[in-house]
């Protein structure tokens, strides 16, 4: 028997379709995230997300499976038409859903003074990354869990932790954003459409590439994001992680083509005093989530147990040859 | 709202060496006529230490000389130094603060402020939750087009809404510093290279486009927003103040030009001509406000 037994950190895991839902809770997740088919939702791809009847049906399930479900309401509301917003978040109230993650100022606004029971959490795109803001929006609003932005390290989680009364979550798994989340204009100074006003960055309505002689280049809204020498495997041309040249330096100036796996960083950030890992990814397939999920499901028991736990073996498949990072949790990030 | 709008002076976005930045703040004592000027570290915490030690000269020079001031704060706070300078700065009656992150609110308690460009404003629900909490004016996020101020000002026309028609885009904050890494530094250890770029550091497409600037952790537009031809619109439709955002170049006659435009002394065209004339190194777009990609300029007029 090990020494100490410590309570596992909650999986959270994300759930693009009703049957990704299932798959998710069938893998092990704790807890699944989702979001409603309209735009209150930074994921509003076609053929993804949930009616208000899928959320129900995919709340009895979860919690036929001693899971919990979480509903992100996550975009800024729009001018003249908050009423959608609003709807939503008396919609996530009445479905008996764990709780609802906001970013909207106003929204949290709306949601505390309408829905006092509602457990609200803190979405990663309100980039609230010090125990400062934790605490105001924990006493004004009262939220009980805050998603932390990924500009953080871990010892400055660790700090946060020791600070503040409400949850931490932190993303582990998934897509990388390098700028501060929720307070980037990159996509739209390139295509119009944003991720606080679309739900959208680097739109595929916007991307193109090019066959050259010797190499192929993509482009978003016309300006080339990267030139790939014949060859090489081309990665999707999101902006900030695109090839580009300063005054005679060229490369990656703002991140390579990565994404984060903070596999190996779990003993540390249980010791941070984190209570919730985030996997990114709605938008991915049932498959590959299975296997990301029961993964990560087995590392955390193991390391709750006090177990040692082989993470580089056991996480190694699900990058699919790409290249991953720890990204800011690591100080040399920066 | 039909006061004739006010002319604002924005914070200096730049890692200006101290003297150059000192000699800038006092020059616009002495010789502007802005209606409000904001001075203060937006970008680097780092900085702020060359900020502080010229400050206090600076504001006694902005006081005698009866210029309006706001104190301008950091737009990423994540450190313990951080958090203790915005909350110094934040904690006192004597200047009023433009909030650049929503910690600054845990500070300020209800003390009145002014909401700058870097935080988000979207909607109408937002704008009254903020008003409550102490907010009189709201600087507008950079990607806002004016359709959508235009629906936030007529849903909530309290309080002033002032907007950038002069100067690069602030567009995003990282925690990574990207002068640092194009030196090959790290973040800790940076030599403050980001003053080697007084206008920022260009960032250019691999097939030469021009797109977008580095300053610091902060990444901005290449382009140089300038409205000029959608002033009266803006105006009309409740926009109380244009906030001039500082370059180096001659920001005297940068004002000097949106005046006499706001006055009805020379005609949109005349003031682009002088514009280009003054500001030679600058690329001009406007296309945020028109509800387009931002690098774009636009030539057709409001839609609002």
């Amino acid at each position: 028997m090990p020494d100490q037994i410590v309570k596992p950190m909650e999986l959270v895991c994300p759930a693009g379709t009703p049957a990704a839902l299932r798959t998710a809770v069938d893998a092990g997740a704790d807890t699944v995230y989702c979001g409603f088919r309209n735009e209150t939702n930074a994921r509003n791809f076609p053929g993804l997300n949930f009616s208000l009847k899928e959320l129900q049906r995919g709340i009895q399930y979860a919690s036929d499976h001693a899971s919990n479900v979480l509903v992100a309401i996550n975009t800024f509301a729009q001018a003249g038409k908050t009423d959608l917003w609003k709807k939503s978040i008396d919609d996530v109230a009445q479905s008996g859903a764990h709780a609802v993650i906001l970013a909207d100022f106003g929204m949290l606004d709306y949601a505390a003074r309408t829905h006092p029971d509602l457990r609200l959490h803190l979405s990663v795109q309100a980039a609230a990354a010090n125990a400062d803001m934790v605490n105001y929006y924990a006493s004004e609003f009262g939220v009980k869990r805050v998603v932390l932005p990924r500009v953080l390290t871990v010892q400055e989680i660790s700090t946060i932790n020791a600070e503040i009364s409400c949850e931490t979550e932190v993303f582990i798994f998934g897509g990388l954003c390098v700028m501060a989340e929720g307070r980037c204009a990159l996509s739209s100074y390139c295509t119009g459409k944003s991720p606080n006003m679309n739900g959208v960055c680097s739109p595929p309505g916007d991307v193109s590439y090019e066959e050259h002689s010797d190499h192929l280049e993509s482009s978003l809204s016309g300006i080339t994001i990267n030139q790939y020498p014949k060859g090489e495997a081309a990665a999707y041309p999101t902006l900030c992680k695109g090839r580009f040249e300063s005054d005679g330096v060229t490369g990656y100036v703002f991140e390579d083509p990565v994404s984060l796996n903070a596999a190996h960083l779990l003993p540390a950030l249980q010791k941070a005093g984190v209570t919730a890992l985030k996997i990114e990814g709605r938008q991915r397939g049932k498959a590959y989530m299975a296997q990301v999920v029961s993964s990560f499901r087995k590392a955390v028991d193991a390391l709750a147990s006090g177990e040692n736990v082989p993470l580089e073996n056991l996480l190694a498949p699900l990058t699919e040859g790409q290249k991953s990072t720890k990204g800011s949790y690591q100080k040399t990030w920066r | 709202m039909n006061n004739k709008p006010e002319l604002t002076l924005g914070p200096c976005l730049f890692n200006w060496p101290e003297a150059m930045w000192r000699d800038f703040y006092f020059r616009m004592a002495d010789e502007s006529d802005f209606d409000l000027i904001y001075i203060g570290e937006p970008v680097c915490s780092k900085r702020l230490p060359f900020r502080d030690s010229v400050l206090p000269d600076i504001l006694e020079r902005m006081e005698s000389a009866g210029k309006k001031v706001v104190l301008s704060t950091l737009a990423l706070v994540t450190t313990k130094p951080e958090r203790k300078t915005l909350s110094g700065q934040c904690d006192q009656d004597e200047w009023m603060v433009e909030a650049n992150d929503l910690t600054a609110l845990a500070f300020l308690k209800g003390r009145k402020h002014v909401i700058g460009p870097y935080i988000n404003l979207y909607n109408e629900d937002s704008i009254e939750a903020l008003s409550k909490r102490g907010a009189t004016r709201f600087v507008l996020p950079t990607e806002l087009s004016a359709e959508t101020a235009s629906k936030l000002i007529k849903a909530a026309p309290d309080p002033v809404y002032e907007l950038q028609v002069f100067g690069r885009l602030p567009l995003a904050l990282s925690a990574r510093c990207y002068h640092a890494r194009l030196n090959k530094l790290s973040k800790d250890s940076c030599r403050f290279v980001c003053d080697q770029d007084l206008d920022g550091r260009d960032v250019n497409s691999l097939t030469g486009q021009p797109f977008l600037a580095v300053n610091g952790i902060q990444t901005m537009s290449y382009g140089s927003q300038l409205l000029l031809e959608e002033l009266p619109d803006l105006a009309k439709m409740g926009i109380g103040a244009f906030r001039l955002s500082p370059h180096t170049g001659d920001m005297i006659a940068v004002a000097k030009i949106f005046r006499s435009l706001l006055a009805g002394e020379v005609e949109a065209i005349e003031a682009r001509k002088a514009m280009e004339k003054e500001m030679p190194s600058h690329h001009f777009i406007n296309g945020f406000v028109h509800g387009q990609a931002g690098m774009k300029q636009v030539a057709e007029s409001l839609a609002v």
